[in-house]
């Protein structure tokens, strides 16, 4: 479903024109599968690297490390039978992800380790690919794969950053395998934490999404049963349960409903009533802040207590939150609100709390907007496109069944806007 | 089990040509004889009867199914001496090595002569086998018109004769392009091709220069040095030759590839009392034996890679290391070959996914590897070159005094033969 602007650039003579006159040239972004699709190219010897030939060699994916190089020890203990990679030799080696740890960098000096194992692949990496620099904190690799991504965002390869804490590196698995498939598409320019909270499959768990109806809600409840998860839609018509989250009685209907127990809670449900600031009356204000912030906030406190062991609650910000908007401050207020909500929870039992904030995403939302807003919007970003719903809801997905711990994840294709 | 040691007394082998050369018009049978008289007048056994002569070849006439007998009877030694081919496409020489070996070990014989012959030049044309078909069905018509009905299915196409190929019978691929794989897997680089051909040249020469050959080769047919080898190959000359295999980018030349040759060689071999009663030296003596084979047809495994294989087995069975071994010869049938052989011996992956190993061999120093030159720049007789390889390997041995070398021959097929030489 390519927006105009991208049919109209994949088509012979328009496409012609657009390159001659350097218009952006959007690439199809790969969707839904589970799998890298390609080859996988591992490199750097550090503390994460075994941990990730690992996932590599569990995910059955075709993988490759540089000849003589530490890694392989790695590979090899990881039980990875991995393809052999010489820069120096003429060869047609093309990869579909990049994976370097980055741990191994122990001084600033060592950065240049990054320039030494990218500057001969990063021109082999196919459309739609992926590179992932596994570190452990340092700030340098965030300059690094934050500039990569605008270089490689516009044929639609994405690259973030996970920084893997010491004793952590057994928890990388979903992480890494929701960044190297193309479930996570729209992803790109992220620094992600992973900590030693351990991955619990969304399979057979029970997960509620308010403003599951329809848009980027109905697409979350999608995936989360495309995963095998019972998913509970709440909306104000048309759901399992029809319900105003912000009626007074809401807490307590849900927490009765949920008596037996819930595991995923995903706080969808968001409304806008743009007016700059000087035009906003309270009542236009806090009505969105009702909806937005403080049922969700009343919600929680109330689900906390039937939460199971090793629950989960997502909540869905936005990249307004982060970057702000004109004419959003009420919306950017309460989605950064919801920021504040999980950093601010005190949760135990194995009980995470994480955000998705989405960029610019193809819903009946966005579609309301005028055209040339609209087509900024779109374009203002690594991949020089919008996202979708399903982009979110993979996020949603992999937040839901990791184990990571208060990241705020956008999911906005590296947008131009934003830290 | 008793086994006796295995002396290697000696060698000897005519000097390599190149096909369509000096040994154009020389059969494999004139070629094998011609190398037995050598070792014969070298070692005094004109008229002794052996307990064994052992040869083969790779491309062999269909009057050759005999050819190592018909080779004796032609030759000096007493007629009654008793022989037999045998045939593993280019571990064939090693292969017969093996055989007289192991005989000699279990005390059925004392003393066998090992060998192997090939050309390229007198190569085994064949009737076109549509023709051979419309013949032998010729043979078995019994009456008049039934051999004319026959005869109306000669064609003018039947005219072509049927040529070797030096190609793999499952996959159709030749050997070289099988080798450019090979070498794409594991990352082979033009320079490191080119600097083990130039090395092999410049070793060879060397030895030469030295007269390291000089008791183990016979001049023939007015050829008394190994015709391909250039002295003066250099990095630099072979970098100007353009790729015959892997197509335009391709890593592998004529210069970093075996040429088709023509050639012959033979070892004497025999219990440690057979040499001493007649006075005879022992160079080395011939320990142990492995050969191994790769899925080349269904698991696309490296054609040329089965010595990888072979030789961690022979190790671990002699429980012994990289480390316990002075001499390497590895068989140059490419450079590539040999390239991609050496890193897999020393790649972490290699050793626990294939070998199930907890790590590498290691690595080979240039100063042990082939230090004599290799095929590279002698040529590659096929079934020659096992026997060419045992006998300097074994004088190398007794030039250092002691120590152990180890051979690895790669071989069609998928295959690899392996030994250990100690002193």
């Amino acid at each position: 479903m390519a927006d105009l602007y991208s049919q109209l650039m994949r088509m012979p003579v328009t496409s012609t024109v657009g390159k001659k006159i350097g218009l952006p040239q959007p690439v199809e972004l790969a969707r839904g599968s589970s799998e890298v699709g390609g080859r996988v190219l591992l490199g750097g010897a550090g503390r994460v690297a075994e941990a990730a030939a690992r996932v590599l060699k569990a995910m059955g994916a075709d993988s490759a490390t540089a000849l003589d190089d530490p890694v392989r020890e790695s590979a090899a203990r990881a039980g990875l039978d991995a393809a052999v990679f010489n820069p120096e030799a003429p060869a047609d080696q093309k990869f579909r992800a990049l994976v370097f740890d980055a741990t191994g960098i122990v001084d600033s000096a060592g950065l240049v380790e990054l320039q030494r194992f990218f500057y001969p692949t990063v021109g082999r990496l196919q459309r739609s690919g992926r590179v992932v620099v596994l570190g452990d904190g340092r700030r340098a690799l965030e300059g690094f794969t934050r500039s990569l991504g605008k270089e490689v965002g516009p044929r639609g390869v994405t690259v973030n950053l996970v920084h893997v804490d010491e004793g952590a590196e057994d928890q990388l698995a979903p992480t890494l395998r929701f960044l190297l498939t193309p479930r996570s598409a729209y992803v790109s320019g992220q620094v992600i934490q992973v900590g030693s909270g351990s991955e619990r499959p969304v399979a057979g768990r029970t997960a509620l999404v308010t403003g599951g109806s329809r848009g980027i809600g109905a697409a979350i409840a999608d995936v989360l049963e495309r995963e095998g998860a019972t998913v509970v839609r709440l909306d104000l018509k048309d759901a399992d349960v029809e319900l105003d989250i912000t009626a007074p009685e809401a807490p307590e209907v849900l927490a009765e409903r949920f008596a037996d127990g819930l595991d995923i809670l995903v706080h969808n449900a968001g409304v806008t009533k743009d007016r700059t600031l000087a035009k906003m009356p309270e009542d236009r204000w806090q009505s969105l802040m009702e909806v937005n912030l403080l049922a969700p906030e009343r919600l929680t406190d109330a689900l906390l207590p039937v939460l199971r062991d090793d629950g989960r609650i997502v909540c869905v910000s936005s990249m307004a939150a982060i970057a702000g908007n004109a004419g959003q401050t009420n919306y950017a207020t309460s989605k950064a609100g919801l920021i504040d909500l999980v950093t601010g929870l005190s949760l135990e039992r194995g009980i995470t709390a994480n955000a998705v904030a989405p960029g610019f995403i193809e819903t009946a939302m966005t579609a309301a907007m005028p055209v040339g807003v609209r087509e900024v919007g779109r374009r203002l970003n690594s991949l020089r496109q919008g996202g979708l719903p399903v982009d979110v809801a993979e996020t949603v997905a992999w937040l839901a069944g990791s184990g990571v711990d208060r990241n705020v994840v956008r999911v906005c294709g590296q947008s131009l806007l934003g830290a | 089990m008793n086994t006796r040691r295995v002396a290697i007394v000696g060698g000897n082998r005519i000097p390599f040509a190149r096909s369509n050369g000096p040994y154009a018009h020389a059969s494999d049978q004139d070629m094998l004889t011609a190398t037995l008289d050598g070792l014969v007048e070298r070692f005094g056994l004109e008229g002794v009867r052996l307990d064994e002569v052992v040869a083969g070849a790779v491309l062999k006439h269909s009057r050759d199914r005999d050819l190592t007998r018909e080779a004796v009877l032609g030759s000096k030694l007493a007629p009654d001496t008793p022989a037999y081919d045998i045939q593993r496409a280019c571990g064939t020489g090693l292969e017969t090595v093996i055989a007289v070996a192991n005989k000699i070990a279990l005390g059925q014989i004392d003393v066998g002569i090992a060998g192997g012959v090939d050309t390229a030049s007198d190569a085994p044309i064949a009737v076109n086998e549509d023709l051979r078909q419309v013949l032998l069905d010729l043979n078995r018509a019994k009456s008049l018109p039934s051999r004319a009905r026959t005869l109306t299915r000669l064609r003018p196409g039947q005219v072509v004769p049927e040529v070797p190929q030096n190609s793999e019978p499952r996959t159709g691929l030749s050997m070289g392009e099988h080798t450019a794989l090979m070498a794409k897997e594991w990352g082979v680089t033009r320079a490191e091709q080119d600097e083990l051909a130039a090395q092999s040249h410049q070793r060879m020469a060397a030895a030469y220069e030295r007269g390291f050959f000089g008791d183990l080769i016979t001049p023939y047919l007015g050829l008394e040095r190994d015709q391909n080898l250039r002295p003066d190959s250099s990095v630099e000359k072979l970098a100007k030759l353009k790729p015959v295999f892997g197509g335009a980018d391709g890593t592998m030349t004529a210069g970093n590839s075996t040429p088709l040759s023509d050639g012959a060689s033979s070892v004497l071999l025999a219990s440690e009392e057979w040499a001493k009663e007649r006075g005879l030296p022992i160079l080395a003596y011939f320990a142990d034996a492995q050969t191994a084979a790769v899925d080349h047809v269904h698991k696309g495994e490296g054609l040329l890679m089965a010595p990888a294989y072979a030789l961690p087995k022979l190790l671990d069975r002699a429980g012994i290391g990289f480390g316990d071994v002075d001499l390497f010869e590895i068989h140059e049938a490419f450079a590539a070959q040999v390239a991609a052989t050496l890193r897999a011996w020393r790649d972490p992956v290699f050793a626990r996914e294939r070998l199930s190993q907890d790590a590498p061999l290691g690595e080979i120093p240039s100063e042990k590897l082939n230090v004599n030159g290799g095929s590279l720049a002698a040529g590659h007789p096929f079934a020659a070159t096992g026997g060419r390889i045992v006998a300097s390997l074994a004088k190398a041995l007794d030039e250092r005094g002691s120590g152990r070398g180890v051979i690895s021959i790669c071989a069609a097929g998928g295959q690899g033969v392996v030994a250990i030489l100690e002193k």
